[in-house]
């Protein structure tokens, strides 16, 4: 007999609302259809009463976690249809708190999912070693999450020698840190049992829903935005991280390495620093259209901008990773079991306040 | 922006067939408001990470073949701009009649300058 079961949008394991249908017959999941819209601001429209130099902090709340890759990601567009040159130290700056934030956006993550599966001692470790970027953060920007480095033309705040060698420094325990979990993460019997063959996405699925992120490379695509070479990524030398099978546990795999793999990106940028200038003073107002995309911690984030040459935008439109995962999770879950379902879920890293912006 | 290359209503649902069969994945529409009568919607594409994208002028007044019959994941996004610019998607594989972002008391639509509401249709 087949039960509709309504799943959130208040659940244990949802650190934000969405709400989410399902169909149910003997405890298996046969379909789903979600159901969003509880914190949805309406960002987009603010660019028509804000300049467009304001709106790199709304930009920046889109999503707190990733704030400083979607201000990045503005200010390039931005600067592209005013044909803005930015310094190339400003662009390694970019780099570095980019890859900060992905370090902490995937702690956070790592210790969510561990608590979706009933590993709290794992979920505290993992936001304690977060704590270190969080640390890192606040030092070198005055803010712990929403840390406002980047204006039209660079950045804000520059790193002197000193604060580089404490950044490395406090690295090497971020990665001590990280390594230490490791084996709980992808070896323990329990969370194997939990993860793999677990809502598996298929490759063929995964491109033809529009999957996004972790969740697209957990599905053997190897893509990611950073192939691009924006910012410093077409010099520090970049290789996505992809696993073949396209579980939870693939997905969960991707994560871990890819926090490894900021704090090294972060070790070539520091090391690859540029002298110079940290921005340029930018005068003139955006005028024509651009896409540009950028990879976030969830994925790849896609910004259109209008200017007509006015200070404000004509049209500023966002398309989140999240929104782009819904629809994949909606194709990963019939099949599997209701207990499953918040592993499943939690296991596409959902920002909610960034899918509705 | 480049790669960008005009398409109309007729031609649409077919073009992105096409897109889809020579291996494009979809990646989301952009809809900007032009005037009273029409608004814009570019419909972007990836592929090795190079970038495609159909323009589409779309009257307010007609209806939208909805290309969620050929991209499951594009019913999200025509969803959010059926809330947003109150234009109408035809043949949308789920519906949620203007109730994606937005409560069912709306009954503005909020991306529009020239305030269509809902009553006006």
């Amino acid at each position: 007999m087949k039960t509709i079961v309504p799943f959130g949008p208040q659940h244990p394991v949802l650190p934000e609302p969405i709400h989410l249908n399902l169909e149910v017959e003997n405890e298996i999941v046969t379909g789903a259809i979600p159901a969003i819209g509880y914190v949805h601001r309406g960002l987009e429209k603010l660019c028509e009463i804000r300049d467009f130099n304001q709106m790199i902090q709304v930009c920046e709340r889109v999503c707190g976690i990733c704030s400083a890759i979607h201000a990045q990601c503005y200010c390039q567009c931005i600067e592209e249809m005013m044909g803005v040159e930015v310094p190339d130290r400003a662009r390694y700056l970019r780099t570095i708190w980019g890859e900060l934030h992905r370090m902490h956006s995937h702690l956070l993550w790592l210790g969510l999912f561990a608590d979706s599966f009933g590993f709290e001692s794992l979920f505290m470790q993992c936001w304690k070693i977060r704590e270190k970027v969080m640390d890192i953060m606040e030092a070198t920007t005055g803010n712990r999450v929403v840390i406002s480095v980047n204006i039209v033309g660079g950045v804000r705040r520059n790193l002197d020698p000193e604060q580089i060698r404490w950044v490395l420094s406090e690295l090497k325990f971020v990665e001590e840190g990280v390594k230490s979990v490791e084996a709980a993460l992808l070896e323990d019997y329990t969370v194997k049992r939990r993860l793999k063959g677990k809502g598996v996405l298929t490759k063929e699925d995964a491109l033809l829903l529009g999957a996004a992120g972790p969740t697209l490379r957990g599905s053997n695509v190897a893509q990611d935005m950073r192939q691009l070479g924006y910012a410093a990524y077409g010099e520090i030398g970049f290789e996505p991280v992809v696993e073949p099978d396209g579980d939870s546990y693939s997905r969960n795999k991707v994560r871990f390495r890819e926090t490894l793999q900021s704090i090294e990106l972060v070790r070539r940028a520091i090391d690859k620093l540029p002298e110079g200038d940290i921005s340029v003073k930018v005068k003139g107002r955006p005028e024509g259209e651009v896409y540009h995309r950028v990879e976030q911690p969830r994925g790849e984030c896609v910004y259109y901008l209008r200017g007509n040459g006015s200070k404000n935008l004509e049209r500023l439109r966002i398309r989140t990773p999240t929104f782009a995962n819904i629809p994949p999770l909606l194709t990963m879950l019939p099949g599997s079991e209701l207990a499953d379902v918040p592993v499943l879920i939690l296991s596409i890293d959902p920002c909610v306040s960034c899918t509705e912006r | 922006m480049n790669n960008v290359s005009d398409i109309t209503l007729d031609a649409l649902v077919a073009e992105v067939l096409k897109k889809k069969n020579d291996g494009w994945r979809f990646v989301t529409l952009s809809c900007t408001e032009l005037d009273e009568e029409s608004c814009d919607i570019l419909y972007h594409f990836d592929k090795d990470l190079a970038s495609s994208h159909f323009r589409l002028k779309a009257p307010k007044a007609t209806p939208i073949p909805s290309i969620s019959s050929v991209y499951f994941s594009a019913f999200l996004v025509e969803n959010e701009i059926q809330d947003q610019f109150n234009l109408k998607f035809d043949g949308l594989a789920v519906d949620f009649e203007r109730t994606l972002l937005l409560d069912e008391e709306v009954t503005t639509t909020p991306f529009c300058r020239y305030g269509v509401s809902r009553a006006n249709q």
